[in-house]
């Protein structure tokens, strides 16, 4: 589904993705991991399309078609979707409303008519109630005031009502107490299905004893350096990036 | 003969027609002298460097209408907040039209600065607050003084709020190729009265209009006040706007100004905070494009310990259009406990469109809290990238977040209905269907 060659990314001049390959097939849950600053969020933008960075070779594939240059609306119209790490505030704009105008601008692209109201709220109600969302939350300015864990919360919401073809989860475990993460990590396994993929991107191996990963990516230094199965997260818990770097460095 | 002149001139016919032994009138000569002597003002004051005034001297407006003109209430619904009952008091050229206003008498005066001015019932008020926080020296203010005759005159006695909002309306019918309005509002809240103001200035044809208008408010002990000033009149009207604010001991009062259309419009808001725990608030929107100018001059003297004033306007600035920010903040020696706050956010989205903001600070308390703030910028890139990241297009993504960034400053604003229509205005504005109910 996402293959991902030889990717070089920088911004103002400076390299922070330096040739990363990923294949990434439909079903499969990637985890990439790493320490700070080795280009893990970096290259969950870059993947989503954010114009910051310049990508200066390589090349990003969904379902065989470059997505190089696609604007971040069109990749997600073509089913990418971002879970931010730190999602932005928008005050005056309601949860619900955005929601709206987001679903509705997907379907004009794809030349389909609105969501007529009553698909609408019922689509709202029914996936508020999978990520245990109160009504009240969805009235809300969107991220206006809101807790780290309603910010992501309401990420993995809007993923809920996208339904992308590629997830990408940007340290969603951070700021999450761990009832919050057990409600987020429920709503993720619930959308998962054979048709569509998620990578995890993530700081620590905590998220993964929820969504369990097939494959595990250790960024470092704007390269993977080493990949493997779950096994890999849970030695990377146990001994730290230390040795990653030594052996990188090697 | 230029526009000076001929107002000076006029002075003499305007005498003709009304009772120059009322001890009003005297108020009137004092002023015309005093713009006489002073005229327009140019762009070498400090106070006008970004706004000139030239080209609208150029024209030659009637200073009064040619004729009575009358209008049907279905034709001009649309600039009423029709949604809910208001009192009204509305002009066309300059005068009353009873057919379209709902003035009122009970318990509460509701009603017109030409019965105010020569009634002897209302004699007594006058004396006391006519011209009396207005400047005697701004020349435009005095020029407008010259010509008081007519406009709104609302009176709310002690304890008492009226049943419903009120609002003022001038329209501009195009009967007369341009037309110089001066209207001339008097608004008295004594002691715990409240009361909510909305006003609105509406060219109904592409005919110049240029309205210099003066509105003196005095709020009483604990009185609130919350004024709303809708501009968005056509491009070929412009609008001067005077006020002058003076509050007594713990009152609020509010101003809120929406600017979104005119040709060259200049608000001069004016507070003096004569006594304690007083709160002053200023909150502007202003969203223009093309040629069009919004100057935004405010002052707020704090004269008494104790009290707050709060500002917040923010602007988005279009094509070749240009904006002013200028706000005064006086914190008099005695005025200890001050807590004066200003912010001025501008967002520029052409290369061509201008703002001059500044904050204009003397302070000589020493226990003081002020904050001043003013920003020019482009929209968040990440702002935008998230919106986009949601399928959101680009062009629609900047009009949400546009809209984000002015929206904010309708918290404050206590008429839902009106609220609504001025969402709406933004959202029109903005250019771009939003996908939502407003």
């Amino acid at each position: 589904m996402l293959k991902i060659k030889d990717l070089h990314a920088s911004v103002e001049g400076k390299g922070i993705l330096k040739g990363i390959n990923l294949e990434v097939g439909a079903g499969e849950v990637h985890a990439i991991m790493g320490p700070n600053g080795s280009g893990k969020s970096t290259l969950a933008s870059v993947i989503a399309g954010n114009e910051t960075y310049e990508v200066t070779a390589g090349d990003i594939f969904l379902d065989g078609e470059s997505i190089e240059d696609f604007s971040p609306e069109e990749r997600a119209h073509n089913g990418v979707f971002l879970s931010f790490q730190y999602p932005v505030e928008i005050p005056g704009v309601s949860v619900t409303n955005f929601m709206k105008t987001a679903i509705n601008e997907s379907r004009k692209a794809k030349g389909i008519e609105d969501m007529p109201a009553k698909d609408m709220l019922k689509l709202i109600r029914e996936k508020s109630e999978l990520l245990e969302i109160d009504r009240k939350f969805l009235s809300r300015s969107l991220n206006e005031g809101f807790s780290g864990g309603e910010k992501k919360r309401n990420e993995i919401f809007q993923m809920a009502m996208l339904e992308p073809k590629l997830a990408i989860l940007d340290e969603t475990d951070s700021g999450l107490d761990i009832d919050a993460l057990r409600i987020v990590a429920n709503g993720v396994n619930k959308l998962k299905s054979k048709d569509n993929a998620v990578v995890v991107i993530t700081h620590y191996q905590r998220l993964l004893e929820y969504i369990v990963p097939d494959f595990v990516h250790v960024l470092y230094n704007g390269k993977i350096v080493k990949s493997g199965t779950k096994e890999l997260a849970m030695e990377l818990e146990e001994k730290g990036y230390d040795w990653i770097k030594q052996e990188a460095a090697v | 003969m230029d526009l000076k002149d001929k107002l000076v001139s006029s002075f003499l016919a305007f005498e003709n027609n009304i009772d120059v032994h009322n001890p009003v009138h005297d108020v009137r000569t004092e002023a015309i002298k005093n713009f006489e002597t002073k005229g327009f003002p140019s762009k070498k004051m400090e106070a006008w460097k970004y706004t000139s005034l030239n080209s609208l001297q150029k024209i030659d407006f009637s200073i009064f209408p040619k004729k009575e003109s009358s209008l049907e209430y279905k034709d001009v619904k649309k600039y009423f907040i029709h949604q809910i009952d208001t009192y009204k008091i509305v002009f066309i050229d300059g005068v009353f039209s009873s057919n379209l206003s709902e003035t009122t008498h009970d318990g509460v005066d509701i009603c017109l600065m030409s019965s105010a001015l020569t009634k002897p019932m209302y004699k007594a008020v006058v004396d006391v607050y006519f011209n009396k926080v207005a400047s005697k020296e701004e020349s435009l203010t005095t020029l407008n003084t010259a010509f008081s005759r007519e406009g709104a005159y609302i009176y709310i006695p002690k304890n008492k709020v009226p049943k419903k909002p009120i609002e003022i309306i001038h329209f501009s019918t195009g009967n007369d190729a341009a037309l110089m309005l001066q209207p001339r509002n008097l608004v008295i809240a004594e002691e715990n009265s409240e009361m909510q103001i909305i006003e609105r200035h509406q060219s109904l044809t592409s005919n110049a209009v240029l309205t210099n208008s003066v509105t003196e408010i005095f709020a009483a002990k604990n009185a609130i006040v919350d004024y709303y000033k809708v501009q968005n009149d056509n491009d070929s009207a412009s609008l001067i706007d005077n006020t002058y604010v003076d509050q007594k001991d713990g009152s609020h009062v509010k101003v809120h100004t929406f600017s979104f259309g005119g040709k060259l419009l200049r608000n001069n808001l004016n507070f003096y905070q004569n006594g304690e725990r007083i709160d002053s608030t200023m909150k502007g929107i202003t969203i223009i494009g093309e040629k069009q100018h919004v100057d935004h001059h405010t002052l707020v003297h704090h004269i008494e310990p104790n009290c707050e004033s709060h500002q917040d306007y923010k602007g988005i600035f279009a094509e070749n259009s240009t904006g002013v920010f200028n706000g005064k903040i006086i914190v008099d020696k005695i005025a200890q406990k001050t807590n004066a706050f200003q912010q001025n956010n501008n967002i520029l989205i052409s290369d061509k469109a201008t703002i001059n903001t500044k904050p204009q600070l003397e302070i000589f308390a020493d226990d003081v809290k002020c904050s001043h703030g003013c920003t020019i910028g482009q929209l968040d890139e990440e702002a935008l990238f998230y919106l986009q990241s949601r399928g959101i297009p680009k062009k629609e993504a900047r009009a949400l977040l546009m809209y984000a960034f002015a929206n904010n400053v309708l918290e404050s604003v206590r008429i839902p209905e009106l609220k609504v229509r001025i969402n709406k205005l933004i959202a029109n504005k903005l250019g771009v269907n939003l996908g939502f109910d407003l």
